[in-house]
């Protein structure tokens, strides 16, 4: 379980960081996207992962994270993911503003800078 | 009956005072986006505006007077108990931050209100979203909410920048959005690690419980918190992530540049908070893990920017880079971790930041005296107020170089004599100097050129009016802040003395925040592995 998920935060963030530093402006958005995605993997996986519990306290059942999952991660990529997506939209109406002014989607908006 | 309820309301306000200053921009804004930004309504808009930036500064003021007796100020926010629920902390420092947030943003405001914010959209209801992720950056007591209210005022900084359209600005604003996204997922991995090794965001918990992390956990935290520094020294324009923000603030219009004056103080306000306080001189294990990079960056960037101050081709430009100068400075104080070179460095903030708005705004009155040559740093034609705004500039650039007896020079004065005995000295005294005798030369060279040589035959191709009054109210108004910090510097030192230390003092910050001193109250990872007990 642990590594799969540490493969799939590796993969994603290489893949974000790869894109990131392209020249085109839809690699990039493509690229921050991956990399909050692999992000929000991060913060998920920093309560410990724990199977087949909840974080919603039970009846009954001993009020220690031994018996729980960690609600707190929850809250925080919940967050996260909202000012994420937030982001990416922002971002998504600066690239098309801008390759409108430059007609092309470079990102110092100069064709031949490659 | 009418007794009561006043009572009533002066109670709610002396209760909830720490929030006003994070709820009235933001109920302001909500109010400005119902109210839409027709043409006819601004008049109505930039009252509002006005009078809602002058009430956030008694708010602010009041704060500041009531910090100024030591007292914390701590705000429960849904009244849950720390560290469960999010804790909104008043203490000097944030007061004075407070204080000149809002003192920057009233003199900015009014000179917006004098035509630009007519040249976009809802440009005042972004004006106080930027207010409130600012003030809410300020009062927030946990990491994660800093977090939150960093992107409140990021997102209200990346239309503020493009606000006035054209090319260079979207140009910019691009780099400037992709930058400041990659540097809050590094914010947020820096957050967890910290989350998942000492169990706490909460920045009063967090101080009493860094020192107990030992072994491998206390190398990823320290990891966590260098991770930290980069984000911070991304906003706060460190070497060498400083990049992006020449070219961004010569590009904003004019009062954009002079609100984002104080964006990098973010930065460095979060630096004193996390890595001079959290991870400061008494954090055990992780003590002092921004020690050996701080001041040395600090003192590269300085030198750094007067490199760019020298080169700069336009006045915007140089201004953004007189930015970058004094970060570096107030950087190398922070870097000396001392009571005594923390105050230093927030002396010089606050007086940096107000010096290097009046810039931005005198550097947009000045290029539009000058016609074609605008404001690039060449002969042009003769200004039509060479007299007034000649000696506000250079009133500006003494204090920016650190000439007694202006604030500049007391507050570089205090970082020297901070630095005073320690290893480091002849660096900091050298760098310093040179630092502040290179920014002299630099203006000298800008000013000399911008105001003596004139080219008489492109006469007339300026505006032959002048700046109105009203417009050089602004930076005239902020000159006048710094100079009444040279007047009032007794206190001021006497404050920000207090202040240091105030943040030294860990004991009453975690005994104001969490109430009982020393009591471990979450520490969710210390279980034995639940394989096989399972739930029942």
């Amino acid at each position: 379980m642990e590594i799969v998920l540490a493969c799939a935060i590796g993969v994603l963030t290489a893949c974000g960081v790869w894109l990131l530093l392209r020249p085109r402006t839809y690699q990039v958005i493509m690229g921050l996207s991956l990399l909050g995605y692999g992000v929000n993997l991060f913060i998920f996986s920093m309560g410990r992962l724990a199977l087949d519990s909840e974080p919603v306290l039970a009846p009954g059942v001993p009020t220690d994270l031994a018996h729980y999952t960690d609600p707190m991660p929850q809250a925080l990529v919940l967050t996260a993911i909202v000012i994420g997506f937030a982001m990416t939209a922002l971002f998504l109406v600066v690239l098309l503003a801008q390759r409108g002014f430059f007609g092309n989607d470079h990102v110092d908006g100069r064709e031949d800078a490659e | 009956m009418n007794a009561t309820f006043a009572d009533v309301m002066m109670q709610m306000f002396r209760q909830h005072l720490a929030v006003l200053p994070v709820l009235l921009p933001s109920l302001t804004a909500v109010f400005m986006l119902l109210i839409g930004d027709r043409a006819d309504a601004l008049p109505r808009l930039r009252r509002i505006a006005l009078v809602s930036v002058a009430l956030g500064l008694m708010f602010a003021l009041k704060l500041a007077l009531e910090a100024d007796s030591g007292a914390l100020r701590v705000y429960r926010v849904g009244d849950w108990p720390a560290p469960f629920g999010i804790v909104l902390v008043v203490d000097r420092l944030s007061a004075m931050m407070l204080v000149l947030t809002q003192a920057v943003a009233l003199p900015v405001l009014w000179y917006a209100a004098g035509g630009w914010d007519t040249r976009g959209r809802h440009f005042h209801a972004l004006f106080q979203f930027q207010l409130m992720g600012l003030n809410g950056a300020f009062v927030t007591g946990d990491l994660f909410n800093l977090f939150v209210f960093f992107e409140v005022l990021l997102i209200a900084s990346y239309v503020l920048l493009i606000h006035g359209q054209g090319r260079e600005r979207f140009r910019v604003g691009l780099q400037y959005v992709a930058i400041n996204l990659a540097a809050s997922a590094l914010f947020l991995i820096g957050v967890s690690l910290i989350y998942a090794n000492a169990g706490t965001l909460n920045m009063a918990d967090l101080a009493q419980r860094v020192p107990l992390v030992e072994g491998d956990a206390a190398v990823v935290l320290k990891a966590a918190a260098l991770l930290l520094l980069v984000v911070f020294g991304v906003k706060a324009a460190l070497l060498p992530l400083h990049l992006w923000l020449p070219a961004t603030y010569a590009a904003a219009s004019a009062p954009v540049a002079a609100l984002f004056a104080i964006m990098t103080k973010v930065g460095v306000y979060s630096i004193v908070r996390v890595h001079a306080v959290i991870f400061g001189a008494d954090a055990g294990g992780s003590a002092l893990v921004a020690g050996p990079w701080l001041l040395p960056l600090g003192l590269a960037t300085g030198l750094l920017a007067v490199c760019g101050v020298l080169s700069a081709r336009s006045l915007p430009r140089l201004v953004a880079w007189l930015t970058v100068a004094s970060v570096g400075t107030v950087l190398a104080g922070v870097g000396l971790f001392s009571p005594a070179g923390l105050s230093a460095a927030l002396y010089y903030m606050v007086h940096s930041t107000l010096v290097v708005a009046a810039l931005f705004l005198l550097a947009e009155l000045l290029a539009a005296q000058r016609g074609d040559a605008a404001d690039r740093i060449e002969p042009g034609p003769p200004l039509a107020q060479p007299a007034l705004l000649g000696l506000l500039m250079l009133l500006a650039a003494a204090s920016a170089a650190g000439l007694p007896p202006l604030p500049g020079f007391i507050g570089k004065l205090m970082v020297l004599q901070a630095s005073s005995g320690i290893a480091s000295q002849p660096w900091v005294w050298a760098v310093v100097l040179t630092v502040g005798f290179l920014t002299l030369l630099g203006l000298a060279r800008a000013g000399s050129v911008l105001f003596w040589s004139e080219r008489p035959e492109l006469a007339g191709s300026g505006t032959p009016a002048g700046a109105s009054p009203r417009m050089l109210a602004a930076p005239v108004a902020l000159l006048g802040a710094g100079v009444l910090m040279s007047v009032l510097a007794g206190p001021l030192t006497r404050y920000t003395d207090a202040a240091a230390a105030q943040l030294a003092d860990r004991r009453s910050y975690v005994q104001a925040v969490l109430g009982v001193e020393g009591v471990i109250t979450t520490r969710p990872y210390g279980f034995p592995a639940p394989d096989g007990e399972g739930r029942p």
